[in-house]
């Protein structure tokens, strides 16, 4: 039997299919024409979405990744195309989301001649990336693409990148078919878990007074939110998540004590170092975490729960180091502990919550000053959701107070660019994220800065139609950067004045529905309104120009000299 | 974040697959972290198709240890160990030419070559180059010796090094390639003995 002949784009885009990748995000250009032209023939199988700028693709495939807990897949073209996938990259690396980016690259023949949008995209890549691979000839297309789909997804995830010259697209070769790959001889995705270690962190956990976990990310990426549950419930203890972990456990669950961190709740920080015992599950104890690391749980023995060996004693010294997938590893854990009643010291982070509730919270979520808050607007969000919306959020003042304020009732509803803090992640990434999680409502909560950053990317909701509601917190400046020149710099406000257009014109323009709120008698139906309107709606609304975030641990400072005001 | 006390030479060795770019891979996780490479060596191993990277930097224990889990954490380093001086055999060649008009009439060549363990590789009417391996205080020795005589190139070789109580990857290659593969391979060292690195 003859064998079936395809050509190298034919290739990318059957393993896709075989992946079962139902969404790219991408942008067409000179060294990526053959996959669009194969594309052209594919268009019943794979949706593709046309992106205004490749940045705003792979942040929507970041979004998609987040939102449906599948890789997200970016196509752009070599040179430029390429380089604008560069943040994106820096930001999925860091916040460890799953992308296959597929790359144009010029003819095999011309690489190293400075040819026409020729870049050396795998050189600049090389830090931001998982892995990395060119294909100058299709024959290793299938191989390649079903290493980096497994690479993309398997242990802590991250972007692979994969740049393939034009020649190996146009060229036509005998398919051997798609073979999934779920072994490579020098990579280890998941570590042995090794009994003697969840016998020290149960002995630990059964002795401790004053336990405390601090979960991340990692319970979102095992898909372990369940096992999480089940730990925390039988160990009694309060539990505390970093950004990206939020939303992993329900808001409202009695043993959720909230945000650890720079801008995290009071009673967590404080408590960080009063505890005896603190297991970090999937998390990377990051510098905004940690606050002054020689001042950090010194008090405290820690556990680490983590599926990569090199965060273990990285930042902080583990007692205990569980390597693992924290889906396995936390059920041995849940099974030698024992049912215990941690109630006096929940009460506790009760009396912490109770200060901070009267201190900073209420004050923010119920003002009285003329000027409404950024609490209130996502007060106000959260009573017409009824927390059941995904939040996603772009970087600043808005990120910390949505982060503090959302209510979530499911997981993976709490998509935020956390380790890199990418401004203008917002839009585009709320694209995505409805793309992966159709029958849920999206939210992009974003600042008058950020929404500047990608805002083309409205082009896209016109074209596709997607229904995305975006929230703009307008306070008039670069918020975040304004509060740190505000309370260390003696206010010499440099370049945060910024000026916006008219925000609900634009959407306009995009035929896009929006409306501008300034007064608090308005909000609630303007929210309203937005939220049952059919389709995409811009909701601007003006708060305060020189409202800070509080609490706050002051860099440099221990965790538990958060401040309140 | 590091702490740049006790510092001293580390010899780190990589068990790689053979794919272009790996050494930049390798390279970027040094110079992100400001951490100059004294000498680097990429060889073929024992095994076939593994490549071996020998790398010498003057670190810190902690900050070599978590270079070097950042190296094996790369998808295609199948393992990285690192070790001091003491346990380690190692050598570096070092080249030097000299003016043969020079040399001839001032030194007693033949001595010169006794004394410092060196070999002539080349001998011209113009030039002779001189050939040692050793350690660097050992080519340090014949290169002072030969200055006053106008030594005219001098070229070291990267360290190349054995760990003594390494007994290969040839075995630990056949548990890499299984699909469940046994403790060896998925060993968490500092999990375990915390001091006790070295685990072949």
């Amino acid at each position: 039997m003859e064998q079936k002949q395809l050509t190298g784009s034919q290739a990318v885009l059957e393993a896709c299919i075989a992946e079962g990748v139902d969404t790219i995000f991408g942008y067409p250009g000179g060294a990526i024409m053959p996959i669009y032209d194969a594309l052209y023939d594919y268009k019943e199988k794979l949706n593709h979405i046309l992106v205004r700028h490749e940045q705003g693709g792979i942040h929507a495939g970041q979004g998609y990744a987040r939102s449906s807990g599948k890789v997200g897949v970016v196509f752009a073209t070599s040179g430029p195309g390429a380089t604008n996938l560069v943040t994106g990259l820096a930001d999925a690396m860091i916040d460890s989301t799953p992308l296959v980016c597929i790359t144009g690259q010029v003819f095999a023949h011309l690489l190293g001649t400075d040819a026409f949008q020729e870049t050396d995209v795998i050189n600049i890549t090389m830090p931001v990336t998982k892995w990395n691979y060119q294909i100058t000839d299709a024959e290793e297309i299938p191989a390649v693409l079903a290493k980096a789909f497994y690479l993309a997804r398997s242990g802590r995830p991250g972007p692979v990148l994969i740049d393939i010259s034009k020649n190996a697209q146009f060229q036509l070769f005998d398919y051997p078919g798609y073979t999934p790959c779920n072994h490579v001889r020098s990579y280890r995705p998941k570590p042995v878990i090794r009994k003697e270690y969840i016998d020290e962190a149960v002995a630990l956990i059964n002795n401790a007074k004053k336990p405390l976990v601090v979960f991340g990310q990692g319970v979102i990426l095992g898909k372990a939110e369940k096992e999480f549950k089940k730990f925390i419930e039988k160990s009694g203890m309060p539990a505390a998540w970093t950004i990206l972990g939020l939303s992993a456990l329900p808001t409202d669950h009695p043993q959720n004590v909230g945000m650890v961190g720079m801008h995290g709740n009071y009673g967590p920080n404080v408590l960080t170092n009063d505890c005896d015992v603190l297991i970090a599950i999937g998390m990377r104890f990051d510098d905004r975490v940690t606050g002054r690391l020689d001042k950090y749980a010194k008090q405290a023995k820690i556990i680490h729960l983590d599926i990569d060996p090199s965060e273990i004693d990285k930042n902080v010294k583990a007692d205990v180091g569980v390597w693992g997938d924290c889906k396995e590893t936390l059920p041995l854990l849940t099974l030698g502990i024992e049912q215990k009643d941690r109630s006096e010291w929940l009460a506790v982070f009760a009396k912490y919550a109770k200060e901070e509730y009267d201190q900073c919270i209420q004050p923010e979520m119920y003002p009285t000053t003329e000027a409404m808050t950024m609490a209130e607007a996502i007060r106000v969000a959260n009573e017409v959701t009824e927390g059941n919306a995904i939040m996603v959020t772009d970087v600043g003042q808005h990120q910390m107070v949505t982060c503090r304020y959302a209510k979530f009732n499911q997981t993976r509803s709490n998509v935020t660019s956390g380790g890199l803090g990418t401004m203008g992640f917002g839009l585009p990434a709320a694209i995505g994220a409805k793309f992966g999680a159709q029958d849920r409502t999206v939210i992009a909560v974003i600042g008058d800065g950020g929404f500047q950053m990608t805002l083309q990317e409205l082009g896209t909701i016109m074209q596709t139609g997607v229904d995305v509601k975006i929230m703009i917190l307008n306070n008039q400046f670069l918020g975040m950067v304004r509060q740190w020149q505000d309370l260390f710099m003696d206010k010499r406000y440099s370049f945060v004045d910024i000026q916006s257009p008219d925000y609900v014109m634009l959407a306009k323009s995009y035929g896009i529905a929006g409306a501008k709120v300034e007064h608090r008698k308005d909000l609630e139906s303007a929210v309203k309104t937005m939220l049952e309107h059919k389709g995409s709606y811009l909701l601007e609304v003006m708060v305060g120009k020189e409202n800070n975030v509080f609490p706050m641990v002051p860099q440099g400072c221990s965790v538990s000299e958060i401040r309140l005001k | 974040m590091y702490h740049n006390t006790d510092k001293q030479e580390y010899t780190i060795t990589v068990y790689t697959e053979n794919q272009v770019g790996l050494l930049n891979r390798i390279a970027i996780i040094f110079s992100r972290r400001k951490i100059n490479v004294e000498s680097l060596n990429t060889s073929p191993s024992e095994v076939p198709g593994i490549h071996r990277f020998t790398i010498v930097v003057e670190e810190s224990r902690d900050v070599v240890l978590k270079v070097v889990r950042q190296i094996e954490k790369q998808v295609e380093v199948l393992k990285a160990y690192f070790n001091t001086n003491d346990e380690i055999v190692w050598q570096e060649l070092a080249l030097y030419k000299v003016l043969s008009e020079e040399i001839t009439e001032k030194v007693k060549v033949e001595r010169l070559l006794r004394e410092f363990g060196a070999r002539a590789v080349a001998i011209r009417k113009d030039f002779i180059v001189f050939e040692t391996t050793g350690h660097r205080e050992e080519t340090n020795k014949l290169m002072k010796a030969l200055e006053p005589y106008g030594l005219v190139e001098f070229v070291r070789s990267a360290r190349v090094a054995i760990i003594k109580e390494s007994a290969g990857f040839h075995e630990k290659l056949k548990d890499f390639e299984k699909r469940e593969p046994g403790e060896e391979v998925t060993e968490n060292e500092y999990l375990g003995k915390r001091e006790a690195v070295f685990t072949m």
